[in-house]
């Protein structure tokens, strides 16, 4: 039987390994979280777990680490989809971090609260026991996390030590773990960001409409657009000007870059995506700080 | 259904990628995704710049599939490394694996989930053991496609004899092991000849592309569609007031085609009963085959669990607590015949013991080592292993989701083998 009607295309094959991950998840841990940023990636996770899991509700919470730097569209985006799905949401606060003493608020021009998070999300890890963090992050998006695994130990300090993965064979996943420690796993890391784009297109996905061309106020800086906002230090040679963008990818108000487009449809930014020469974390300012600076932070217990 | 592919478009292809050192590995894959403008400018800005501070004329590519700091400090890679990129024609994956020697676990890794290897065969060399190594490790693995690409054209001048001196001799090699379909190509990755592009240095080559190739190399026929093997994976039970009494049996179809109103038989329990429905997500499905994951409702209550098996009442797996196995050892502690392993074999965890270590195998030469049977890491072996309970598999020659399994050590938690039924 070599009909091609028993071929899957990449899209399906694609959906059905994330299926498969998120309830091998389930299956083998007893406290799984889905880290949820607000941005598509973490939305197509969410939107397969409730596939995975259907007709019953996702297994596990949602967990958001709030900046308190988020776009106030993202916030409004994920409390309407926690309640449409009847999901359990858990937000770890950077800002209760900072009060509390254990990390500084950075400060100068380029000030962002994205490396505070990381002590925060492993804060909330170590309250609520977590033993294994659900990512929406892809081998492609990065030089560094071209060797990721599906499931990705870390120790009980939160380090991953990519000298010393786990070898991942087949469908096979060995999430066994001592107290404390625990896995990261990423269900999308077979994807591209056009697969991603594609998916949504063919599922129908809601996103945050910072994805799509809108009227802002933004600042230019060292060949980037920012938006503008009051957690944004300006330089006194910055003026803010009204702008037709979009962004790629959604962080921190502070890091995540807009680009000026005209795209307001999910089949525009598809052609968009598809002509475009700059990698997606190519508007990130925090992955410019050094070359490593992507494999430097995931040892720490980054995303 | 909306799955299917389209007559212009082949879905996935899988691959592995192993070489040496030397021979261009690196340079290759960079080639395929430069020549494919799957390369974006922040990238090649990086590596321009990167070859400019070594001193390197013109772009090193393959200094873009370069990944950990370790491994741009020592020049090689250490660890498998997944690549993608995509043509108009088909999506495509690499496990890119190192071809060091003492990193045979990253290439047994890579060619587990592959549907086809690329071996590269410098010109100049010709067949060096690695040659051997990786080839035996395809056919081991069941990886049904090879391409073989004898690399660095340019360094013999293009010549013809040189080409298909190695050919006869990769032929002659090959012939001992379990690959059906064969495919040599010569080219140069760093001139790009016969890539992406055809080359006119090679007007005696009347093949293809290694590109095209891989764009249309039929691998759907490589699916088991006759052996209806269903791992349950988890159970849904959503006890919620719309779906009180809804039971649906997750998990990822491992082999055959399935359709609701099909007979079906639990395993290990033997209970029968009917296919009800076969969902993914609400959506019900006409027929479901490898590798979509699904959730099954059946027409009767009977107890089945994650690790339990629905199969055909006439066409069932083996039901053993003892295995013959081929295994690689992926650990640097060496195996040990008094320690209980943990099994994973599809979803069921059991545990187990090497009970005999019938041979070595030296992935060199092929031959079987019966005097030295000290297993250590990145040794192939040959043993029995029996189970604490039964395990339901097929060989892994048939099935590659039933005939295969890992062990890991409970002391530890790490992945010590990985194994093959038969």
């Amino acid at each position: 039987m070599s009909d091609s009607t028993y071929n899957l295309d990449h899209l399906t094959e694609l959906e059905a390994e994330s299926i498969y991950v998120l309830r091998e998840v389930a299956a083998q841990f007893d406290r799984p979280a889905i880290l949820f940023s607000g941005g598509k990636d973490s939305i197509v996770v969410t939107h397969l777990a409730a596939k995975a899991f259907a007709p019953g509700r996702i297994p596990m919470p949602l967990v958001h680490i709030d900046t308190g730097h988020n776009f106030p569209e993202t916030i409004a985006f994920r409390d309407n989809l926690v309640e449409q799905l009847g999901a359990r949401l858990i937000v770890g606060s950077v800002q209760a971090t900072i009060d509390s003493g254990k990390v500084q608020e950075e400060t100068g021009a380029n000030a962002s609260r994205n490396r505070l998070q990381t002590t925060t999300l492993i804060d909330t890890i170590e309250e609520h026991q977590f033993d294994a963090c659900i990512g929406g992050a892809r081998r492609d998006e990065e030089k560094a996390r071209a060797k990721e695994r599906f499931f990705s130990h870390r120790d009980d300090f939160s380090q991953w030590d990519p000298k010393n993965q786990r070898p991942e064979l087949w469908n096979l996943f060995n999430g066994m773990h001592a107290p404390g420690e625990h896995f990261r796993v990423f269900p999308l890391n077979n994807w591209t960001e056009l697969d991603v784009w594609n998916y949504i297109l063919r599922e129908n996905i809601a996103l945050p409409s910072l994805y799509f061309a809108h009227d802002r106020m933004c600042i230019r800086r060292a060949g980037q657009i920012l938006a503008h906002s009051d957690h944004l230090n300006l330089r006194h040679e910055e003026t803010p000007e009204m702008m037709h963008v979009r962004f790629r990818t959604l962080g921190d108000l502070t890091i995540t870059g807009a680009f000026e487009s005209d795209a307001d449809t999910l089949e525009q930014i598809i052609d968009e995506v598809a002509a475009t020469r700059i990698t997606e974390r190519g508007g990130r300012m925090d992955d410019k700080r050094s070359e490593s600076a992507m494999e430097d932070r995931k040892k720490e217990g980054y995303f | 259904m909306a799955a299917a592919t389209t007559p212009d478009h082949n879905g996935l292809l899988r691959f592995t990628t192993a070489g040496s050192v030397d021979d261009g590995k690196s340079t290759l894959i960079g080639r395929l995704l430069y020549d494919s403008k799957s390369i974006f400018e922040d990238q090649l800005e990086a590596v321009e710049s990167a070859s400019s501070q070594k001193g390197i004329d013109g772009t090193d590519l393959s200094l873009l599939t370069d990944g950990l700091k370790a491994e741009r400090e020592q020049g090689i890679t250490i660890d498998v490394a997944y690549r993608y990129f995509a043509t108009p024609k088909r999506k495509f994956i690499i496990a890119d694996t190192p071809g060091h020697i003492q990193y045979t676990r990253n290439m047994v890794t890579g060619a587990s989930t592959a549907d086809l290897a690329i071996i590269l065969i410098d010109a100049r060399h010709g067949l060096l053991e690695q040659t051997h190594r990786h080839s035996f490790i395809a056919s081991l693995l069941g990886l049904r496609h090879v391409v073989v690409c004898v690399n660095k054209m340019d360094l013999v001048d293009y010549r013809e004899e040189r080409f298909n001196e190695i050919v006869a001799a990769y032929k002659d090699f090959s012939s001992r092991l379990d690959i059906t379909d064969i495919k040599f190509i010569p080219i140069s990755a760093l001139y790009g000849d016969n890539v992406v592009d055809r080359s006119d240095k090679t007007p005696w080559y009347g093949g293809g592309t290694l590109l095209h190739h891989l764009e249309t190399v039929h691998v759907g026929a490589d699916r088991n569609l006759q052996d209806c093997r269903f791992p349950v994976q988890y159970v849904i039970r959503p006890q919620t007031d719309a779906h009180r009494d809804f039971r649906g049996y997750a998990g990822r179809i491992a082999s055959g085609v399935w359709k609701p109103g099909d007979k079906v038989v639990a395993l290990p329990s033997g209970k029968e009963s009917t296919i009800d429905q076969i969902l993914v997500g609400d959506t019900p499905l006409d027929k479901a085959f490898p590798p979509l994951s699904v959730t099954m409702t059946l027409t009767d209550d009977i107890d089945l669990s994650r690790g339990d098996m629905l199969v055909r009442a006439n066409n069932q797996p083996e039901n053993t607590q003892a295995l013959d196995a081929r295994i690689c050892w992926l650990c640097e502690a060496p195996l040990n015949p008094a320690t209980r392993y943990v099994l994973r074999h599809t979803t069921r965890d059991v545990q187990a013991k090497i009970s005999e270590v019938l041979y070595r195998i030296d992935i060199n030469t092929l031959h079987r080592v019966e005097d030295d049977v000290t297993i250590g890491v990145n040794d192939m072996a040959r043993v029995r292993i029996k189970t604490a309970s039964p395990l339901l598999t097929d060989g892994y020659k048939d099935n590659r989701a039933t005939g295969s399994f890992i062990l890991v050590d409970p002391s530890t938690h790490l992945t010590v083998a990985a194994g093959v039924v038969g």
